[in-house]
């Protein structure tokens, strides 16, 4: 009865701390749309994934949150990236409660020098950067420098970036 | 057109008060006014700031914050010149901005300038702070986190804290952050020019947001009053005395984060007192660059910075928005 009553007791514990656990917003994401360190040619991963909740954002892009707060961001995710070890970059990864704030953040964004790319569901390329979207992703990967690579460089990291959504 | 020289004879000439002693026990020896009860705002610009492939020269960066400060104090010995900005024997704080990330941040290169010039007026290393709201802003800027009070401190609100109390003033309730209520004596304001998604441009008042513990709650209504409420917070007001604004290089559109795509680079250093002529000067500055590229001005985006309008009113009293007050010297 004694030796029930413990297995009992460590069953609900067990149940406690799983539950625990899910319900502390641990700070990992569903999914990884990061490529690994050499996965893609040159590019190696220099930090860890940050993850933000919706309400958390501020502590990330303080004064832009609000843009993607009311387009419907639910989550941001974000990490660092180095090119043949120079070229610095970062990647955010916006999850967003449908593909419409997707899209209106891509589309507002947008100036004359945009280069359309066949990226995801849309994209666009400048010289530094490159964002584009797929379903409820929005991607913008952002250079540091500009050199003769970087624009090619960018690109092939954003195709890594997208295989993975 | 007057050239440096010329300038600088004015600023000697002017009304500045040597050896007088602000309430603060400052050195208090710059005169907001040019002598002829306007509000002084100097423009220092190199257009060979950057070379041909983008990158700052921090020789360059020295001569240029050294041509400001002489211009605007009418020195032109830089260790005279900082001695009539800063006191010796208390602790000054540089408040940088980290907040849009590496690429769009106060640049090291002006912080270690000024750090040179401030221990060769006599300031002590460990009377230095260099500050912003965390570590990773501090990065973004270039710097290294140091806490060892032998040497130059760089550190964030996230190591510090804030006060427990709230200060209030008009619309807003905000925790200040301790570096700035506690260790500093004075603050030297080092914010970076750029366009502002909500606020429509950042730049001197609105580095501020930097010193409170939950700037978020401070953007409805365009940030207005919430900017000009802010800087009337008398800790605010007292302490953070002079602005050296990094106009090096700068987003005209899509800030505060960086955009590659609008950066721009004005190779400019804004030097002043009066915070809201320099946010005037400023902002004029970020609408001469969206019509050069064929933008609509920020009223026509709908977030043009009516806080700068507000803190000139007759409750804030910050300064003056009107530019024939404002005796603008561009060198």
């Amino acid at each position: 009865m004694k030796l029930c009553s413990m297995k009992s007791m460590l069953a609900v514990a067990a149940i406690i701390l799983v539950a625990a656990a899910a319900g502390t917003g641990c700070k990992k994401a569903k999914f990884d749309p990061f490529p690994a360190s050499a996965a893609i040619a040159g590019w190696e991963k220099t930090s860890e994934t940050r993850v933000f909740a919706a309400k958390d954002l501020w502590q990330y892009i303080d004064g832009d949150a609000e843009q993607y707060l009311s387009a419907g961001v639910v989550s941001t995710s974000t990490s660092d990236y180095k090119y043949q070890g120079l070229l610095e970059a970062t990647v955010d990864v916006y999850t967003m409660k449908d593909a419409a704030g997707a899209s209106k953040i891509l589309e507002k964004g947008q100036t004359k020098d945009a280069k359309t790319i066949p990226l995801g569901d849309a994209g666009v390329a400048y010289v530094q950067s490159v964002i584009f979207r797929k379903g409820t992703s929005l991607v913008r990967i952002v250079a540091y420098e500009l050199t003769p690579d970087t624009p090619q460089a960018l690109l092939a990291l954003a195709h890594g970036v997208e295989a993975k959504l | 057109m007057k050239n440096r020289r010329d300038f600088l004879k004015e600023a000697a000439a002017g009304a500045v008060l040597i050896g007088a002693e602000s309430k603060l026990g400052l050195a208090a020896a710059l005169d907001p006014h040019a002598g002829n009860g306007k509000s002084k705002v100097v423009v220092a610009r190199d257009p060979a700031l950057h070379d041909a492939s983008g990158q700052l020269d921090e020789k360059r960066v020295q001569a240029l914050l050294d041509r400001a400060i002489a211009s605007y104090t009418g020195r032109d010995k830089p260790v005279e010149a900082w001695k009539r900005i800063v006191p010796v024997g208390k602790v000054i704080g540089l408040k940088v901005n980290g907040l849009g990330g590496k690429g769009i941040s106060t640049h090291a290169a002006l912080v270690l300038a000024i750090c040179e010039r401030l221990q060769e007026a006599g300031v002590k290393p460990g009377e230095i702070i260099v500050w912003e709201r965390d570590a990773r802003s501090i990065q973004a800027c270039g710097l290294t986190v140091n806490t060892d009070p032998s040497r130059i401190r760089v550190f964030g609100n996230d190591v510090a804290g804030y006060e427990d109390e709230p200060v209030a003033f008009g619309t807003i309730s905000v925790k200040l952050a301790k570096i700035l209520t506690r260790e500093c004596a004075m603050v030297i304001n080092l914010p970076i020019l750029k366009d502002h998604e909500m606020a429509g441009v950042t730049f001197s008042m609105k580095n501020m947001y930097g010193v409170v513990q939950r700037p978020f709650e401070l953007h409805a209504n365009n940030c207005n009053p919430a900017v000009a409420d802010l800087n009337c917070i008398p800790t605010i007001r007292e302490k953070v005395r002079f602005t050296i604004g990094d106009a090096m290089s700068s987003v005209y559109d899509g800030g505060p984060g960086f955009r590659p795509e609008r950066l721009w680079q004005p190779n400019a250093l804004i030097v002043g007192e009066d915070r809201v002529a320099l946010d005037h000067i400023a902002w004029q500055m970020i609408e001469r660059k969206r019509a050069e590229v064929g933008m609509g001005t920020l009223e026509a985006v709908g977030r043009p910075p009516r806080y700068i309008v507000t803190a000139a009113d007759k409750t804030h009293n910050l300064g003056t928005n009107d530019p024939q007050s404002i005796h603008l010297m561009e060198v």
